[in-house]
């Protein structure tokens, strides 16, 4: 029988897969053999999903990209019946440890997998994500079998000596923060896993989920083992209803195969996770409004110490860990903590995944070595920008992150280097901008999304963030709107003062979320001063982003009446003769750039 | 309090299922809008009577999260994505096309009660970007064009199509 993988996380299921697995069907059906679909998670390179690979007759996996219903049907003709591997979006073969087929080259050896080094995301794309047999199979609960032969503290000895640090931004010691809960008298305690990744531009905790749930679940028994919990519960965004469902599939398979809900040691552990589902409010990834949420509150973040590991869910010691830091676990028990000790930089060890996204050629989940280079992430495996523009910047850690320019970017990636390159890890998203991208309009875009995700429990966010929104807001913002001399004089005043409130946002906010809001504002005007300035001195945005800043004109030589520009305008702003030359009424004119786009010879200008 | 129609009856049923602690009150009334489409001010009072919090907690806490809404939405709700990797890829751009398009603001349903347009800070497709969902389907690497076509389906259709 053949067996074909199918990529089905969201970005698969998004460009086609569901098509292209039935077409893998209808095929079968038609040549009257069995063909076995095991779908898979994402292996990291959406570009080019949906990704389809088939087992060849000698057993060897080959991997093939942008498969469409048609080109399914095709490329089973071609590897199943005519052994014809030269195809179309070939991306290469996996290794089997067999003698490997000639002339197909290896799929670790494609330039976007050449530089990375899969650790956690080992088993993601690669195996069943519904089968606990294909866990098994790679290497799965054997972890959990040393760390049961092993005392709690063992298991905190273990993390605590691989070095792993938080993956959810912060960047705290693991093991430390097991330790401490270990510490605290039970007996009820609780493990939270943070699933809610709320971070835009971050996707990589979504991917693990789909691809790979069981080795998050096993991640979690060990930590309720070591610090002698007995309740974990996964608070994960409800916008994952793909990663909830595989999340409640795998803990019923776990329940029912006697891992979770039943002793697991002589001495009576026993283990249970349910699934809380998130409601939407960016600030619950903080983790004590992450509790505020789960106790059924308004997810406010409350002043720390104590800390959760003291006092956190129902006032019990509780440890909240990211997904990402969970599914490292597994493998630093089964293979001991120094395989992930001898990767990454001295203070920042093992791997990091980040979600690369933007203006890249390659869009995808990566996953490096700690203290690799920006330059080589964007460049050698991102493929660099497309269209032929140029690079500006890459904006990483989220809303609380900053934008690192070309001049910085041989930065490396580690916890340490980042926060001096004045951006920080976060959650691991990548943007790439290039220079149509304005960056004030990114500084503004982030400040209006912590605006709108404010709790509003402390001054300095609620009011602070609002306030630099409006200055920002002012700086694109044509004249014309202002109402008298005074207001101009205020708002000149504002942008004077916008680095000094900024300072005063980041120093005396509450959590994290309020810290790291002026980041964007910050760093963008470190990097990208001239362009702010050229918004206020010159009333430009160079990147011409900027509606309020641009003006739309139609050149009379180049217009030759043709009205569809002023039968497409919304609001009716163009006016003119038919087979003479146009013109638009700037007051009216809302920037929408329909005209732009509609015309046919290229009239109209915006400057 | 006014348990009457026959949405009242299974939005009951569903509460119920519950255990009656505040713990549980984000799960209740993500359980309700899944029936309702919407959290009717009946169902919040007998959530409150149900949990015994006063209805203005139920208020503040369903108020809080974006999730939840309070008034009635259309048969086809369009969320477009306004993360970082959309937003650089022009995700305003489709908004401000959808606006026009469906003559609705951000939280509004058109009169035909076919569709509501709303926005999510990020729905972790990035890599697709930009990417809308319509009733929770995605559909990914948009241009206005593509938009125009897939509005013209649904509401040719009166549903989420491919």
């Amino acid at each position: 029988m053949s067996r074909v993988f199918i990529g089905m996380g969201t970005c698969g299921l998004a460009t086609g897969a569901g098509q292209v697995k039935a077409s893998v069907e209808k095929w079968a059906a038609g040549h009257n053999t069995a063909i076995d679909i095991t779908p898979v998670g994402c292996i990291g390179y959406c570009q080019v999903e949906p990704i389809m690979d088939v087992v060849t007759e000698t057993g060897h996996r080959v991997s093939f990209s942008n498969v469409t219903a048609d080109m399914a049907s095709f490329i089973l003709d071609e590897v199943i019946l005519r052994r014809n591997l030269k195809l179309d979006g070939l991306l290469g073969q996996f290794r089997n440890g067999t003698a490997p087929l000639a002339g197909v080259p290896f799929i670790d050896e494609h330039p976007y997998f050449r530089k990375q080094v899969k650790y956690v995301l080992r088993n993601c794309g690669i195996i069943n994500p519904e089968s606990l047999a294909d866990y098994r199979a790679h290497g799965g609960f054997q972890g959990l079998e040393r760390a049961l032969s092993l005392a709690p503290s063992g298991v905190v000895d273990d993390v605590l000596a691989s070095g792993l640090r938080g993956r959810g931004g912060g960047g705290f010691p693991t093991g430390k923060k097991w330790q401490l809960a270990a510490a605290e008298p039970g007996p009820v305690k609780y493990v939270i896993c943070n699933a809610d990744e709320g971070d835009p531009g971050a996707f990589m905790d979504r991917s693990i989920l789909e691809g790979d749930p069981f080795s998050v679940l096993e991640g979690m028994i060990m930590a309720g083992y070591a610090i002698g919990a007995s309740e974990g519960i996964i608070y994960c965004r409800a916008e994952y209803p793909l990663a909830i469902e595989r999340l409640q599939k795998a803990i019923a398979t776990l329940t029912a195969e006697k891992l979770l809900g039943a002793p697991l040691s002589a001495a009576g552990f026993t283990f249970s996770v349910r699934v809380k589902k998130g409601a939407g409010a960016f600030v619950c990834g903080e983790e004590t409004a992450l509790m505020a949420s789960i106790e059924g509150r308004r997810g406010m973040p409350r002043p720390r110490p104590p800390y959760p590991a003291v006092a956190g869910l129902f006032q019990r010691p509780t440890i909240i860990n990211n997904v990402e830091t969970f599914a490292n676990v597994p493998h630093i028990l089964r293979e001991g903590p120094a395989r992930l000790a001898a990767l990454g930089t001295e203070k920042s060890k093992g791997t990091k995944v980040f979600a690369l996204t933007g203006k890249v050629r390659n869009t995808g989940l990566v996953e490096v070595v700690m203290g690799t280079t920006l330059r080589e992430i964007v460049f050698d495996i991102g493929g660099g920008i497309p269209g032929g523009k140029k690079f500006k910047a890459v904006q990483i850690g989220g809303p609380a992150g900053g934008c690192i320019p070309e001049s910085a970017l041989d930065t490396k990636v580690d916890y340490d280097s980042l926060r001096s390159a004045g951006a920080m890890m976060g959650s691991g998203g990548l943007v790439v901008m290039d220079e149509d991208t304005c960056m004030v309009d990114v500084a503004r875009y982030f400040l209006g999304f912590i605006t709108s995700e404010s709790c509003g429990k402390c001054i300095p966010c609620r009011e602070g963030t609002q306030r630099l929104y409006e200055v920002l807001d002012a700086i694109v913002s044509p004249y014309s709107r202002m109402a008298s001399e005074e207001d101009n004089l205020l708002r000149f005043n504002r942008v004077l003062n916008m680095e000094s409130l900024a300072k005063v946002i980041k120093d005396t906010s509450l959590c994290g979320l309020g810290q790291g809001a002026p980041n964007p504002v910050l760093s963008t005007l470190r990097y990208f001063r001239p362009e702010y300035e050229a918004h206020i001195y010159d009333r430009k945005c160079p990147a011409k982003q900027c509606k309020g800043l641009l003006t739309y004109s139609i050149a009379n030589d180049a217009c030759t009446g043709c009205t569809l520009c002023a039968r497409k305008c919304p609001t009716g702003a163009i006016v003119g003769e038919k087979k003479k030359a146009h013109y638009i009424v700037d007051e009216k004119c809302i920037r929408c750039g329909m005209c732009a786009e509609v015309c046919r010879f290229s009239a109209v200008k915006v400057s | 309090m006014m348990a009457t129609s026959t949405v009242a009856k299974s939005v009951e049923e569903v509460i119920r299922e519950h255990p009656s602690s505040r713990e549980h009150l984000i799960s209740i009334l993500q359980d309700v809008q899944e029936i309702e489409g919407y959290l009717s001010r009946e169902s919040i009072y007998r959530i409150a009577e149900y949990l015994h919090l006063p209805s203005s907690k139920i208020y503040g806490v369903a108020t809080f999260y974006n999730q939840f809404k309070l008034t009635r939405p259309g048969k086809i709700t369009i969320q477009v994505c306004r993360g970082t990797a959309c937003h650089v890829k022009g995700s305003l751009n489709l908004l401000d096309s959808l606006k026009l398009m469906l003559g609705v603001e951000v939280g509004g349903t058109t009169k035909d009660g076919l569709f509501t347009l709303e926005t999510v800070a990020c729905l972790g497709g990035c890599s697709i970007a930009p990417v809308i969902t319509a009733n929770g389907k995605f559909f990914g690497r948009l241009d206005k064009k593509r938009l125009e076509e897939l509005v013209g389906k649904f509401r040719a259709a009166g549903e989420v199509v491919e």
